[in-house]
């Protein structure tokens, strides 16, 4: 029978939730690294064993670690995270040039097919690679040598590259987001990159739809359409139809358009999800009621889903890396909350329950579906 | 032999207890007890010390014999009662709520 596994990551460790196909009982295993922030726990589609962990401290610094059974042992692996060349300067938050400075890995995304190569988005945001299991990392010069990082800027979380996506249909192709520069593709295995923002309207840039400066917070794409992405952007859903050429408004009758997480159903390619929070001066629900919002149109018409989720003075967030889909059938959902709890739905949405309740503060949210 | 007081997310990290012992060959400094930390515990490297410019990470203080060392120059001589082992050497992660 299939199995789930889903990998939280959270401000005091990580932990480690498994079920079977039913996915309405849950094992927990953590917190692993206890009392360390894990930005991003992610497997290996390649070798689903293999996972790789985002491990950090202020005081202490980044580690990586890595597990070769599923989450039961890890050992830190390399952790010496050096910018390619001239580091540069990139707008700081009052426009002023600010040196570019390592401080974090925010996510991890490992090769669709080889399970030693795994790439990193750090802040301040840069593109990373391992192709020795995380032992040794190089930055990937392409994107920041693209010359446009004097215009990026950090968001409230920092200068981060916090999304990759591969495109399952040519091995040569990349998109990374960044908050606040945008979306940048390579169509030839991450030497070179251009923005593809266009589309995107900001306020917060004095000029609202340059190419660069918009605070993307997350995109998705399904594996069987890998050029249509779907993005949440600090304010606004968007929708590209050409590979993130070019993107339009799809937010339609959601309550805000602000949030941080996007996702997509397993396997319907045109039914997508997001969360939406109230504003980016309050990052909570609207209403108090903590609703997760389905398109089954590819946006513009949202349907809320509510049962099983708190409809009642609910305060809590949802972050960018924290939601994901399982490709049972019928689909699963997850998605974590800063206030600890990581709520699973087996029925794509249509009903939630938590799996934990009392979680610390959850930055990321992963599943893998097993067997 | 040199002993030498971990923080406690270091400790988890090394999978190792409160205090390490370390030989320390030539002169007891503050780079040398680091750089024998760091050879016999590699997973250490990186988060005393930046891996690059080998300064202490800003939220790291170094206590020995009732002193704050961390300002003091890292190839001075440590105490005679650290370079004997009669003191440890303490690596302090900064105070600071959360």
């Amino acid at each position: 029978m299939s199995k789930v596994r889903v990998l939280a990551g959270t401000r005091k460790g990580a932990f480690v939730l498994a079920s079977d196909g039913k996915r309405d009982r849950w094992d927990v295993s953590g917190p692993h690294f206890a009392g360390w922030e894990i930005y991003h726990v992610k497997g290996s589609p390649a070798e689903p064993n293999r996972l790789y962990a985002s491990q950090s401290s202020s005081w202490f610094g980044q580690q990586i670690q890595r597990s070769d059974d599923g989450g039961k042992t890890w050992e830190p692996v390399g952790n010496q995270f050096t910018y390619a060349g001239a580091t540069g300067t990139h707008q700081w938050y009052d426009g002023t040039q600010h040196p570019w400075e390592f401080k974090r890995v925010w996510h991890l995304e490992p090769s669709l097919t080889d399970p030693e190569t795994v790439y990193a988005g750090v802040e301040d945001a840069a593109l990373f690679r391992s192709a020795d299991g995380g032992k040794t990392w190089e930055e990937l010069p392409g994107l920041r040598g693209h010359g446009s990082g004097p215009d990026w800027m950090p968001g409230a979380g920092g200068m981060c590259l916090h999304t990759i996506l591969l495109d399952p249909s040519d091995a040569k192709r990349m998109y990374i987001a960044i908050s606040a520069a945008g979306v940048f593709r390579s169509d030839d295995g991450a030497k070179t990159w251009r923005p593809a923002n266009r589309g995107l309207r900001s306020e917060q840039m004095p000029n609202p739809t340059g190419e660069v400066g918009h605070c993307v917070h997350r995109i998705a794409m399904h594996p069987s359409k890998p050029r249509t992405l779907f993005m949440q952007k600090h304010w606004d859903v968007m929708r590209s139809d050409d590979g993130a050429d070019s993107w339009h408004e799809v937010s339609g009758n959601l309550p805000t358009d602000f949030g941080f997480v996007v996702d997509v159903h397993a396997h319907e390619p045109q039914t997508i999800y997001v969360i939406p929070i109230k504003s980016d001066s309050e990052h909570y629900p609207p209403d108090g009621k903590l609703r997760v919002y389905r398109s089954r149109t590819g946006g513009n018409e949202w349907e809320a889903l509510t049962k099983g989720l708190p409809q009642r003075d609910c305060y809590v967030n949802v972050l960018r890396d924290a939601m994901a889909v399982d490709s049972l059938d019928a689909c699963g959902l997850y998605f974590g909350t800063t206030g600890g709890q990581v709520y699973a739905s087996a029925d794509a949405g249509d009903t939630w329950a938590p799996i934990v309740r009392d979680l610390p503060a959850v930055l990321s949210v992963e599943v893998q579906t097993l067997g | 032999m040199i002993r030498v007081v971990l923080p406690a997310h270091l400790r988890t990290l090394a999978k190792t207890g409160r205090e390490v012992t370390l030989e320390v060959e030539g002169r007891v400094t503050q780079r040398s007890v680091l750089d024998a930390l760091e050879a016999r515990y590699p997973m250490l490297r990186g988060t005393v010390r930046d891996h690059a410019t080998r300064k202490r990470r800003p939220l790291v203080r170094f206590f020995a014999c009732e002193q704050d060392l961390s300002h003091e120059s890292p190839d001075a001589p440590l105490p005679d009662a650290v370079a004997t082992g009669a003191e440890p050497y303490l690596i302090v992660g900064a105070i600071a709520g959360g």
